[in-house]
């Protein structure tokens, strides 16, 4: 059996050398050895074809959703008047009401007006600020919560804690990950915002915080996980410089792991500013959908109680509008406009923290 | 003030063991105050295990087990009442590769200093003035004195080495500990770290981990000899090289092994 393997086998063991052949009737052998090592060869350079278009696959992927995305928002800039498929009707108040330059889309008015009305009968307005304002605001309320919660539990989970507790904790870290937005986003409906509203007697209503503290709970994961890679990082030798000089471990951590660290941390969190930039369900559940810009109150004046206000994000409005908008139409390609800026947004957040991690590794 | 009769270090029946594994087996040994005793011995024998002892630095792995007695001038490192941080504070350490925290010079140099007053306040001028003092003790002043700020990690290795040694200066530790500090360099920088050893003698007690014996030899006036966790022999380094007393030391600086 053994030996009938062996000269199955050893004929294709030693197609890559046919220099040495192992039987005496090696003319008779040739073709067949020659037919499976050009099957063989064919395989595996299909197979490298496969894999290589595997990887290839997300470059086209990235490329293709922008230049889709692009491409439907193009024709903003390119069209003079009426978008094809709106009612007639509408185009003629239009022209009525408006000088021709002002029905013309304008950049300027996208990203600087807080006038949201993309279905006015009698003047739409495409202005994104509030929604610009309203997604910067929510994220950067949930940066202020999930940053030291983040950090402070990657260093826990890095420095203070071993065996056991650290598998553990690490595993519900991530399963933290896998909880769907839409599951966060009826916790905050459902739960959070009644809290909330007990605890600091906010309006009624949905608010900024309520988005903002699950936007907290999302991003900390990818949080805790960098910013634990990157205190791994550190070299032990850091460690027991700090420890031998008499370092107490709190010392250890923010004289000497935090500075040593510091590029991956700010990378750990730029990533969960790109995760919260980009949630889209929870938002939109959670925050109230109102085009506001929190930090105004209606007269004006600075709102010091700016985060129990509405607001409405970039991601949400895409989400709760597209479905009504019509194909084609103006409020449709403005939409899309949207998705490019948010596109543009988190491509920069998640390549700067992409940049730093490589300059980490690097080093 | 090298009283030759004072004792720096003891240790009576010390034991350690890394899980299951005996690293240093009933070690007792009386090193002097204020002379430079050499710890020899082939790889793994337990040399940098037993100086990570005198400051108990080992106990950061938690699979370390230790039994026996270490006393520092007469104090039992073990007591309930020994701070950590006051332990560390007096027997500073040296590491075989140049561990300079990824900070400023300036920065390393009053690291101790500044983790040692927490909250109190530190003036500018104390701690300009121990810089000055701990680089100029290592050599490093005429040579770093205008580039202070400059990131510690960015030195050459020698000047690296030299200021993990400044920076437990300001400190005023009574015992140096240094795990084989010249391994990583050449044979300049080799010649002033020992230079500088020469230097601190006296008043520091200093133990240097070597596998280098003719450093030993030159740099040292006591000697170690350790073989597989338990100590061989302690003597006078010319007595040691000269004239061993075990076997085993003999078959050793002859270079039967190691
Ligand atoms: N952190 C550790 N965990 C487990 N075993 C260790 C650890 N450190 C050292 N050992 C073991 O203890 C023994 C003594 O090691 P130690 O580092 O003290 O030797 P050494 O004499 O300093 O050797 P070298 O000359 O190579 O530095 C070795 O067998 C080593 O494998
Ligand atoms: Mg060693």
């Amino acid at each position: 059996m053994a030996t009938e393997l062996q000269t199955e086998l050893a004929p294709e063991r030693a197609a890559p050398k046919p220099a040495q052949p192992e039987r005496g009737s090696a003319p008779a052998n040739k073709p067949a050895r020659a037919g499976r090592g050009a099957l063989a060869i064919a395989g595996e350079k299909l197979i490298e074809f496969v894999i290589r278009l595997c990887g290839i696959s997300a470059i086209i992927f990235v490329f293709s959703i922008f230049f889709f995305v692009f491409r439907e928002a193009a024709p903003l800039f390119f069209q003079k008047h009426e978008p094809p498929a709106q009612p007639e009707a509408v185009v003629e108040r239009h022209a009525d009401d408006h000088s021709p330059a002002a029905k013309k889309f304008a950049l300027k008015e996208f990203l600087f007006s807080k006038e949201w009305y993309p279905t006015s009968q009698s003047n739409v307005r495409f202005g994104v600020l509030a929604l610009i304002v309203g997604t910067l605001s929510v994220t950067a309320l949930a940066m202020i919560i999930a940053v030291p919660f983040g950090l402070g539990a990657a260093v826990f989970v890095s420095e203070f804690c071993g065996g056991k507790i650290k598998e553990t904790l690490k595993i519900v870290i991530e399963l933290l990950a896998a909880i769907p937005s839409v599951v966060w986003g009826f916790i905050g409906l459902t739960v959070m915002n009644p809290i909330i509203q007990d605890l600091f007697h906010a309006p009624i209503g949905l608010n900024m915080l309520n988005g903002a503290i699950l936007l907290a709970l999302m991003s900390v994961p990818i949080m805790v996980s960098i910013g634990e890679d990157s205190l791994k990082a550190v070299p032990d030798s850091f460690r027991e410089a700090g420890l031998a000089l008499g370092a107490t471990r709190w010392q250890l951590v923010y004289r000497v792991l935090l500075p040593a660290a510091k590029n991956g941390l700010l990378a750990a969190v730029l990533l969960g500013v790109g995760r919260a930039v980009g949630e889209t369900m929870a938002v939109l559940m959670a925050t109230g959908h109102a085009v506001n810009i929190p930090f105004v109150t209606a007269d004006g004046s600075f709102n010091p109680l700016f985060i129990f206000e509405p607001v409405r994000t970039l991601t949400a409005t895409i989400a709760a509008e597209l479905g009504e908008a019509s194909e084609g139409s103006q409020h449709y390609r403005v939409l899309f406009l949207i998705g490019v800026l948010l596109f543009s947004m988190t491509f920069i957040v998640n390549l700067t923290a992409d940049l730093i991690i490589r300059g980490i590794k690097k080093r | 003030m090298s009283d030759p009769q004072k004792l720096a270090i003891t240790t009576r029946a010390l034991n350690l063991w890394y899980a299951k594994f005996q690293a240093l087996i009933d070690v007792t040994v009386d090193i002097k105050h204020g002379i430079i005793t050499s710890l020899i011995g082939p790889s793994g024998c337990g040399k940098t295990t037993l100086l990570r002892c005198f400051n108990r630095v080992n106990e950061r792995y938690g699979y370390v087990t230790t039994t026996g007695e270490i006393k520092l001038h007469g104090k039992n490192i073990y007591d309930d009442d020994v701070s950590l941080v006051e332990l560390r504070k007096s027997a500073g350490m040296v590491f075989q590769r140049p561990n300079p925290l990824p900070i400023s010079v300036y920065e390393n140099v009053v690291f101790g200093l500044r983790i040692h007053k927490e909250g109190g306040d530190l003036k500018r001028s104390v701690l300009d003035e121990a810089v000055e003092v701990a680089l100029t003790e290592v050599g490093l002043w005429q040579d770093l004195k205008d580039r202070l700020d400059m990131r510690a990690t960015n030195l050459q290795l020698e000047q690296q080495q030299k200021l993990c040694i400044a920076r437990l200066l300001p400190l005023k530790p009574e015992i140096i500990l240094m795990d084989e500090p010249c391994s990583a360099l050449d044979v300049e920088g080799t010649r002033a770290i020992e230079e500088l050893m020469f230097a601190l003698k006296g008043r520091y007690t200093i133990v240097i981990v070597t596998h280098n014996m003719a450093q030993a030899r030159r740099a040292s006036d006591e000697c170690i000899f350790m073989l597989l966790g338990e100590l061989i022999e302690h003597s006078r380094t010319e007595e040691l090289f000269l004239t061993p007393k075990n076997p085993k030391t003999a078959d050793y600086i002859e270079g039967r092994y190691g």
